[in-house]
């Protein structure tokens, strides 16, 4: 079996081709995941929020995290970003001066934590199931004992959540996990719970999504009447509709989150990545799974292999 | 069999010691990283997670220690048996390059004390790409120390274990074929995921083919720069002729991932972003002359038995292959405004501490062991 260089280059292609990429499986998406009828999530309304970061201390509080110090006195806790002390933030965008709120040339606040995504990419990277996707209410959870702390989920998640205790000899990844353990004893996220405008809404996606969808079709200044904490209580305030930014972001994006916001500035300003309709998780799984087609492919390939090898070994031996 | 033989000399040359005197600096940062956190070593952030720990010592570093598997698919599975006297030294920095990339990973991990749950099946993420890396990478190192094993069997004159180790080889060749194909090829897909955070330049469906294609070229072109370097260092002859032949495969590949890796830019649509002036465009036409640089030079066959032209074309494709992996993972990684990256000195020193001791190994057991061919052509 004397192989010529032309055929030798035709079977590395072949093979690779074969193993790394046929068009189709390649690029048909999994089949992928949908929100659950019992999806709990977050609806954040900038145009409510007054800034007044009583979520953040909540979230503290409530998950065990320590202050953040940014300046140099260190009176205050005072973190620029989300980190591994951090789960919860009121940021702001501000254009020039600033002074109109929810305006595009004025200024914005906007609330950033884990967005919950339907078909997270954090998951999908986790070596280990360290994240994992509650069942029933869909919240990505993080099991510090299953951990590795190999970061894969803070490169593949397009939002830039998780974070990393850097400086621990001992470090876990932290985010918010939608105060799963307030939940699990019948309460609401404490970031809601506090606030007092009702910008920070806890509820079930679905009735969320409506709330929002209700909240696009008002017309701007006109007296409104808004759940304050949970969108099922009883609690609510009224006061004139913001003029919003016709966009729930969070719906489609990365194939959804259980995490919406509304704004009167485009959510693009407000640092949220523009990103398709379809999860990175899909794609990234549904090439992985086209190229090894249920670990076919590599056991058909090491079928031959063991045969093609014994023969040419045998052959040397003689 | 009997080509290969121990070289014998002296340890404690220069070289050596040079590489000592880092491997003991990357040993006292090492420390400090176990007891003050990665980032007390390191200028990784929460947007910047992997820096040159992963991109060099796993992703460039596996590639560059692709030999053996390249060899070993030209011998075992094209049966061109004549390559047979180079696999050896192939396999020898095939062990270390992966080796250290395990050893790498134990310290880049932030919970390395649970590094084992990759290994137990209920902790076990199949969907997880890295799952797949880190799992194929484990067990090939096993694999490649098994491959190496008979080295340490003649030296020892152990007749009878040497007979059996020869006769299940083949399993173990096979699946030393078999983890590579798989595992290079994954190395890509690692970026799939974190979507539009990679360039488009460098962000395609078919990074898994990329990847592959490249890892084997580099594999034949490491086998060409460390023959001819032992060679030298060494003062033994030259194996020009061989060395000629199986440099001829190394431009063939190129021009097939050329192909695929433009056109599949050109139906995207997006080579222009290589021309928009900014340091990525730059960086991405630094990647693809390094790649053409063999392809002139060895597609001349006069070239082909000069040492010195195949000299150049193999370390022009070495360093291709690793500017596409260090663009891929970290010139064309960008999570967004706010984040920079820039490997610190510490971490650098702690690579380059690797890389000394893999050199310190190879320079010892080729003294040691029948590794390398001598005298073939009288
Ligand atoms: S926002 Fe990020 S961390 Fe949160 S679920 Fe989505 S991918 Fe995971
Ligand atoms: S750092 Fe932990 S949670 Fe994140 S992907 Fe790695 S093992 Fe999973
Ligand atoms: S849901 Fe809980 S953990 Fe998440 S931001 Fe709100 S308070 Fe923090």
């Amino acid at each position: 079996m004397d192989l010529k260089r032309r055929d030798f280059i035709k079977g590395v292609a072949c093979s690779s081709l074969l193993l790394a990429a046929d068009a189709p499986s390649v690029f048909a998406a999994e089949p992928r995941k949908t929100l659950s009828s019992d999806a709990l999530g977050i609806l954040y309304d900038a145009t409510l929020c007054v800034g007044c970061k009583a979520c953040v201390a909540a979230c503290k509080q409530n998950n065990d995290m320590p202050p953040d110090h940014t300046t140099e006195e260190k009176l205050y806790d005072d973190p620029i970003d989300l980190s591994g002390k951090t789960l919860n933030i009121i940021k702001l965008y501000k254009h020039g001066a600033g002074t109109e709120k929810d305006n595009e040339t004025g200024y914005s606040y906007i609330k950033r934590h884990c967005m919950h995504c339907i078909d997270p990419s954090c998951i999908s990277a986790c070596p280990v199931k360290a994240l994992t996707k509650n069942p029933k209410n869909g919240i990505v959870e993080y099991n510090k004992d299953a951990c590795v702390g190999c970061r894969y989920c803070q490169l593949a998640c397009p939002y830039n959540i998780p974070k990393f205790e850097w400086l621990e000899a001992f470090p876990q990844i932290r985010k918010c996990q939608l105060c799963s353990h307030l939940i699990k004893k019948g309460k609401i996220s404490a970031c809601c719970d506090v606030c007092p405008t009702g910008a920070s809404l806890f509820g079930n996606v679905n009735d969320l999504l409506k709330e929002a969808k209700r909240r696009l079709e008002m017309k701007p200044g006109e007296e409104n009447v808004f759940p304050v904490a949970s969108i099922n209580s009883k609690d609510t305030t009224a006061r004139p509709a913001g003029k919003y930014f016709q966009h729930i972001y969070g719906e489609k994006e990365g194939g959804g989150t259980q995490v919406l916001f509304l704004a009167g500035v485009s959510h693009e300003k407000l640092g949220l990545p523009k990103l398709s309709d379809r999860a990175d998780a899909a794609v990234s799984e549904g090439i992985q799974h086209g190229i090894y087609k249920g670990m076919i492919g590599p056991v058909a390939l090491l079928a031959g292999l063991l045969f093609t090898v014994y023969k040419n070994t045998k052959k040397d031996d003689k | 069999m009997a080509d290969n033989k121990p070289l014998g000399g002296k340890i404690l040359t220069k070289p050596f010691l040079v590489c000592l005197v880092i491997l003991a600096i990357a040993g006292i940062l090492l420390i400090k990283r176990l007891i003050f956190g990665v980032g007390s070593v390191t200028n990784l952030t929460d947007g910047y997670p992997w820096g040159i720990w992963i991109a060099y010592d796993v992703v460039v570093g596996t590639a560059l220690a692709c030999g053996g598997y390249a060899m070993a698919l030209l011998i075992y599975v094209l049966n061109k048996g004549e390559y047979y006297p180079l696999i050896r030294s192939a396999i020898l920095t095939s062990v270390f390059g992966y080796t250290l990339a395990g050893v790498s990973i134990f310290f880049d991990v932030g919970r390395y004390w649970q590094l084992h749950n990759m290994f137990l099946p209920w902790f076990s993420q199949i969907n997880s790409i890295l799952f797949e890396v880190g799992v194929c990478i484990a067990l090939y190192v096993l694999v490649l120390w098994i491959e190496f094993t008979p080295s340490f069997l003649e030296k020892w004159k152990t007749e009878k274990y040497l007979k059996i180790a020869n006769k299940f080889m083949f399993i173990f060749i096979a699946i030393g074929i078999l983890l590579p194909t798989m595992h290079q090829s994954s190395l890509g897909s690692l970026l799939i995921i974190a979507g539009q955070k990679v360039s488009p330049l460098w962000q395609t469906n078919l990074l898994p083919l990329l990847f592959l294609t490249t890892a084997i070229t580099m594999g034949y072109s490491i086998v060409v720069m460390e023959s001819i370097l032992s060679s030298l260092g060494f003062r033994m002859p030259l194996e020009t002729p061989i060395l000629g032949k199986l440099s001829k495969i190394i431009p063939r590949l190129i021009v097939f991932y050329l192909v695929v890796r433009f056109g599949e830019l050109i139906y995207r649509g997006q080579l222009g972003l290589a021309l928009n002036g900014d340091f990525k465009g730059f960086m991405f036409i630094v990647e693809n002359i390094l790649y053409l640089i063999p392809v002139v030079i060895l597609f001349q066959s006069k070239n082909l038995t000069k040492p010195r032209m195949i000299f150049i074309a193999a370390v022009s494709m070495l360093l291709a292959g690793s500017v596409y992996r260090f663009n891929a993972f970290l010139v064309g990684f960008d999570p967004g405004p706010g984040w920079h990256y820039f490997p610190s000195f510490s971490e650098t020193m702690i690579t380059l501490g690797f890389i000394s001791i893999e050199i310190m190994g190879y320079l010892y057991l080729v003294k040691k062991l029948p590794v390398l061919p001598v005298l073939r052509h009288t």
